[in-house]
């Protein structure tokens, strides 16, 4: 069995707002393991998004601990976190996600560069990574020069090359159409696999479950079930 | 093990930051040329206006203080109570006198203005003067340049400031008629230009030198004044032994020669009627030229911050600091404000080569240079409000815009 990278332990996110205090995730646990490729679905308002703010660091829990590679976010320092979020965590977003000046490759070189790991060998690595997400041709694109999908598969690049703990991703397949998402996620699903990250996708989109290992269902804040038997995660994709 | 994240030395850690920054910031300022060579072109324009403003003032500012900032002295003796207004003082013989026997003095010269001496050319035109009456040789006579300089007593011999002669085509050697009115008459005299100095304005007007008695022989009298015999002096030019002792000297002049103020070269350019009021207007447009410079720059660079937020927060979101990010937008400023000064630098020489020489611009490497420091200011001033906005971006913006 391999390891736990992300463990969530109890976490409650509440907000006050003018109603009341609300519970934007309530009461949350679960394990994703080195290797893993997690769906977290759910509808809107769910708690979704403020769940993985803060596995990310971005956001902190009202009570609970979320652990990184065997370390408790809560004990760490807004500096830690911030290396953390660079060292250990690789995102994308659902848009506005590539550094509009920087090139395909520049952008997935910069995750290097915020580590100072950059060099000859991590230019060839990041080129790489970019041909086999189909993107060969694009290295010296801007963003602006792409396509929603062609950007995503940037995104991915660069949420991977630097080796990170644990990849997280929101809603990466909301601007494509049904073909190119599913091959996004197939190709995403693939590498996670294939580098041993632990992945956490959000999605709206029930068909992308059918490249994920698991899928963790959200309602009101809570956790209300996780599928993991692969012909109930199939039919979750063509159930609803 | 993740352990203390970002381990690597400190010193390797800030070397890292600045040069990601300046990467950064050179990336996208090239990559958006075009949008940020206007904004340069901006703070061009105003580097440009800010230099000839300057320039202005230093030639305004000569045209009424060379002479005086040109002399070989360190103080001007006024009459008491004159204000140390040129034209308001009138001292005597004496006064000279008493001045040149003080210890500590080395040479004193008698000055004696009058601005409105008019030389008459070959043709109708007239040129305007300042005639100025000194020794020759004493403090107050400027160095000649060309040629010698005019006997004193009554030779009818005259040095002329070689803008006169640029602008009038005299020659040493040519014989000049200035016209002069005497009481109700008008009376014209001939002078012969035996030397030629260097700028010498006066009052704003290029000046012609002549010795005291043919001054006072010369110049536009009233009729009370027809019959005077000896030059009236207006102030007296000191030149000490010891420029050091300056004040020690002041008290000394004030205690022995009666009925005397005395002021140092820079208070007399200040009491000049008028110098202060004008050097006062010029620097103001300076300083408004440059507030609007700050909050031209200001406004452009918060604007683009603002569309640049979910940018900022993806950058904070994939492990930025705050240092890095503030950096890059303050080395960003300074590189659109560096081009901006040297493209405004450059016209203003371009420009200055055609601008005719009766506007009075002085490019002085000095008030210049200065006028460069305070524009390359403007930018990191203006951008400042931006620079704490992007630092304060939260990266959670990069996941609630999803
Ligand atoms: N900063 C906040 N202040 C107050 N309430 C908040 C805040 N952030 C989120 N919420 C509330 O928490 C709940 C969960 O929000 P969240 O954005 O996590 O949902 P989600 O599952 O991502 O929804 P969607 O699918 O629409 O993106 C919502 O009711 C939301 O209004
Ligand atoms: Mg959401």
């Amino acid at each position: 069995m391999s390891n736990v990278a992300l463990e969530v332990r109890d976490v409650v996110k509440s907000f006050q707002t003018d109603t009341g205090i609300i519970n934007a995730v309530d009461n949350v646990s679960f394990q994703v393991h080195s290797g893993e490729f997690v769906a977290l679905v759910g509808p809107s308002g769910s708690g979704k998004t403020t769940m993985l703010s803060m596995l990310a660091a971005l956001l902190t829990p009202s009570s609970g601990q979320i652990i990184i590679d065997g370390v408790d976010l809560a004990r760490m320092s807004e500096k830690q976190r911030v290396a953390l979020r660079r060292e250990k965590i690789g995102f994308t977003f659902q848009s506005n996600n590539l550094i509009p000046f920087l090139t395909a490759l520049e952008n997935v070189e910069l995750m290097l560069r915020l580590n100072n790991r950059y060099n000859r060998a991590g230019a060839v690595r990041s080129a790489e990574l970019l041909s086999r997400l189909g993107l060969g041709e694009r290295l010296a694109n801007l963003p602006g020069q792409m396509s929603g999908g062609q950007q995503q598969r940037v995104a991915i690049a660069r949420a991977l090359i630097h080796s990170p703990t644990l990849v997280l991703a929101d809603e990466p397949t909301a601007s494509l159409d049904t073909e190119r998402a599913f091959q996004v996620v197939q190709t995403f699903a693939g590498l996670i696999h294939e580098n041993q990250r632990a992945g956490i996708m959000v999605t709206h989109d029930l068909r992308m479950c059918k490249y994920v290992d698991r899928v963790l269902q959200m309602r009101d804040g809570k956790l209300v079930k996780i599928y993991e038997d692969r012909k109930e995660i199939d039919a979750l994709g063509h159930g609803e | 093990m993740i352990g203390e994240p970002g381990n690597w030395n400190p010193e390797k850690r800030v070397m890292n930051t600045f040069f990601l920054a300046a990467y950064l910031a050179f990336k996208e300022t090239w990559r958006n040329r075009g949008r940020f060579l206007l904004v340069s072109m901006v703070i061009a324009l105003i580097a440009l206006l800010v230099l000839f403003i300057a320039a202005l003032g230093e030639g305004l500012g000569n045209g009424n203080r060379e002479y005086i900032s040109r002399l070989d002295a360190q103080l001007i003796v006024f009459l008491d109570k004159s204000d140390y207004i040129i034209s308001a003082s009138r001292l005597d013989q004496n006064s000279l006198r008493e001045i040149r026997r003080l210890d500590g003095v080395e040479s004193a010269g008698p000055i004696s203005a009058s601005n409105t001496a008019i030389l008459l050319l070959p043709s109708t035109k007239v040129q305007k003067v300042s005639l100025v009456g000194v020794d020759p040789n004493q403090p107050g006579c400027p160095p000649v340049l060309e040629g010698r300089v005019f006997r004193s007593g009554n030779a009818r011999e005259t040095v002329i400031d070689r803008n006169v002669a640029l602008r009038t085509g005299i020659k040493v050697g040519d014989i000049i008629t200035i016209r002069s009115a005497q009481g109700t008459k008008d009376k014209f005299y001939s002078l012969k230009v035996v030397g030629l100095a260097a700028g010498q304005s006066f009052f704003f007007q290029p000046s012609i030198f002549v010795s005291p008695n043919t001054w006072e022989q010369v110049r536009p009298k009233g009729e009370a004044e027809l019959n005077n015999t000896v030059a009236a002096i207006n102030v007296i030019a000191v030149k000490m032994q010891n420029p050091a002792q300056l004040e020690a000297m002041k008290q000394l002049l004030t205690s022995q020669v009666t009925n005397i103020q005395v002021a140092d070269i820079p208070t007399t350019i200040n009491n000049v009627p008028g110098y202060s009021a004008q050097q006062g207007t010029v620097q103001t447009q300076a300083v408004f030229t440059l507030l609007i410079g700050v909050l031209v720059i200001g406004g452009f660079f918060q604007i683009q911050i603002l569309q640049k937020v979910p940018q900022i927060g993806v950058m904070k979101a994939i492990g930025s600091t705050n240092a890095m990010v503030g950096l890059a937008s303050v080395l960003q400023i300074i590189l659109v404000t560096v081009i901006g000064v040297a493209i405004g630098g450059g016209l203003t020489y371009v420009f200055s080569l055609f601008f005719p020489p009766t506007i009075p611009l002085v490019f002085n490497g000095q008030a210049s240079a200065f006028a460069v420091l305070v524009l390359l200011a403007i930018g990191p001033l203006g951008g400042l409000v931006s620079v704490f906005y992007a630092v304060g971006i939260e990266p959670l913006k990069a996941l609630k815009l999803s």
